[in-house]
């Protein structure tokens, strides 16, 4: 088995990956079809219809098949692609942060330049891998770029307020997310032409820590915050870093890690990503809606592109760098 | 439609699909091909364009806009968009001699075309719309049987202000309400009123 996995090229083993995963997704689904199926012949007495438990179960799923088809297609057509792709999705989480944070016209030109320069530029740079410019060109250059637009703009009402929502809008769905695809570009010693497998363990580790901490909550009563979280407790926390981290070691032979070395970037990628995702959840409840996406209260009852990707946000950089300073690239 | 039409409205869609979302939110009656008149809330020239794309393909082709004539024909392109495009009824928005402004909605209704109205008949730049116009009021009059829905178009203002020129993306939804009817006797003022607050109302919803 082993002798037969390293004989495969590296796109070979990449391709495997993903007919594995794509494999277990598909029987996921069919057991959700069956289940949702027994739950029509003996409803729910209380709800009436399909149980929370199966809802959750069924939205994680949809979750799961957007994420892989994204990886999929990004790894399939190539690093350019990949990197468009993260691109539209920095921009679609960016208009559902934008819409849900009230800006006044005065914001108007810091927008447009939030939008069509920077974000853009952004990309650009991750393309064209200038590694040292793109990590500091939103920190040091757009975080004074911003708040001049907004000055010029003659409006001081709420000025502060206005300028740290954009700044924060941008550092999390354009600076956070360009981490995701700046990692196919990195360039290990012996490992070319397999840096999907490093995006993958990134994103199969974090979401393996926020699945199991949400499983463990639900035993758990008093949340550490309960008026930001319902289902944040240090225990089903560290339950989630432990399965993350133990996933991440079992992962190593993916990466170009050793796996002491895989269970410590596992362990900084989901610290980072869950705690992320309850920040997140602060800035909803600030303000007052329960999703993100169209004005939080969607009719179709699904939530928005942001929810998803929000613990990504938080763990991409995170681990980037990590990466980088470790192995001195 | 010709393919130069078609194609504008296909590129149309998409653009604003991906600036603001274009979500239409049926919220007190469902989409449904019936001769209707939609009236909403007016503060951005963009609203004409949202509530276009926020309506399904099989009522946008009978469902036509009201544009205010020197805006909307001051150029080649814009006149061309607004005939073509959105096979718009052109009103005039100032009095001429004793022509009826209301004359060229008529002939739409009486063809059997659907309408957008929004009654305020210029832009609001308050939080509230301000005081519907009487057109709303002589129309459902002279047609009872058109069904009259309420309309209320979120954040559009936020995508393009006044005197900006380059939109930028903020998700927008429309809200439709339920139908509304005028009264055997109903005022003209009560009428009015009652059409914007069932337009104000869906706002919070």
């Amino acid at each position: 088995m082993r002798s037969f996995l390293r004989n495969l090229s590296p796109d070979e083993q990449v391709g495997l990956l993903f007919a594995v995963l794509f494999g277990l997704l598909l029987l996921a689904s069919v057991a959700g079809i069956l289940l949702s199926l027994r739950e029509r012949r003996h409803p729910d007495p209380v709800t009436g219809g399909r149980t929370p438990r199966l809802q959750d179960f069924q939205a994680l799923l949809r979750n799961s098949w957007l994420m892989a088809l994204v990886f999929w297609v990004g790894w399939a057509a190539g690093d350019g692609v990949a990197i468009v792709l993260f691109g539209l999705v920095s921009f679609l989480v960016l208009r559902e942060f934008i819409s849900l944070s009230p800006t006044r016209r005065g914001d108007h030109r810091s927008l447009v330049l939030a939008f069509f320069v920077v974000l853009p530029t952004q990309y650009a740079l991750v393309w064209t891998q200038h590694f040292d410019l793109f990590t500091v060109f939103i920190p040091v250059y757009v975080f004074l770029a911003i708040p001049v637009v907004s000055a010029l703009a003659n409006d001081p009402q709420r000025f502060l307020e206005r300028n740290a929502k954009l700044q924060w809008g941008i550092m999390v769905c354009v600076y956070g997310l360009s981490h995701v695809p700046a990692l196919f570009l990195l360039t290990f010693p012996r490992f070319a032409g397999r840096m999907a497998f490093l995006v993958f363990f990134l994103v199969i580790v974090v979401q393996t820590c926020m699945l199991v901490q949400h499983v463990v909550a639900r035993r758990l009563g008093d949340p550490v915050a309960p008026a930001i979280s319902e289902s944040f407790h240090w225990r089903s926390w560290l339950a989630g870093l432990t399965a993350g981290g133990l996933l991440g070691s079992a992962l190593a032979g993916l990466t170009p890690f050793k796996p002491a070395t895989a269970l410590a970037m596992a362990l900084v990628a989901c610290a980072a990503g869950s705690l992320g995702h309850l920040v997140m959840k602060a800035i909803k409840r600030d303000r007052g809606v329960p999703h993100w996406g169209s004005a939080g209260r969607s009719v179709t009852g699904a939530s928005g592109l942001l929810d998803r990707v929000d613990a990504l946000c938080f763990a991409a950089p995170v681990f980037f760098h990590s990466v980088r300073w470790t192995f001195e690239l | 439609m010709d393919w130069r039409a078609r194609t504008m409205s296909l590129l149309l869609l998409g653009f604003v699909r991906l600036l603001t979302g274009a979500q239409a939110r049926w919220h007190g009656c469902p989409p449904k091909a019936e001769q209707r008149i939609y009236f909403a809330n007016h503060q951005s020239h963009a609203d004409l364009v949202l509530i276009w794309a926020a309506l399904p393909q099989e009522l946008r082709s009978i469902t036509r806009p009201i544009a205010a004539k020197d805006y909307w024909t001051a150029s080649r392109f814009k006149h061309w968009i607004t005939s073509a495009v959105f096979n718009a009824v052109y009103v005039e928005r100032e009095r001429k001699g004793d022509e009826d402004p209301l004359a060229p909605l008529i002939a739409a209704l009486e063809s059997g075309d659907s309408l957008i109205l929004f009654p305020e008949g210029t832009r609001g730049h308050a939080e509230d719309p301000q005081p519907f116009k009487s057109g709303l009021y002589n129309l459902a009059r002279q047609f009872p049987d058109v069904v009259l829905v309420p309309a209320w178009i979120h954040n559009v203002q936020r995508v393009m202000p006044k005197g900006e020129v380059v939109p930028v993306p903020v998700l927008c939804s429309v809200t439709f309400g339920e139908p509304m009817k005028l009264g055997a006797d109903e005022a003209r003022a009560d009428f009015l009123a009652r059409a914007r607050s069932a337009v104000m109302a869906l706002r919070e919803i």
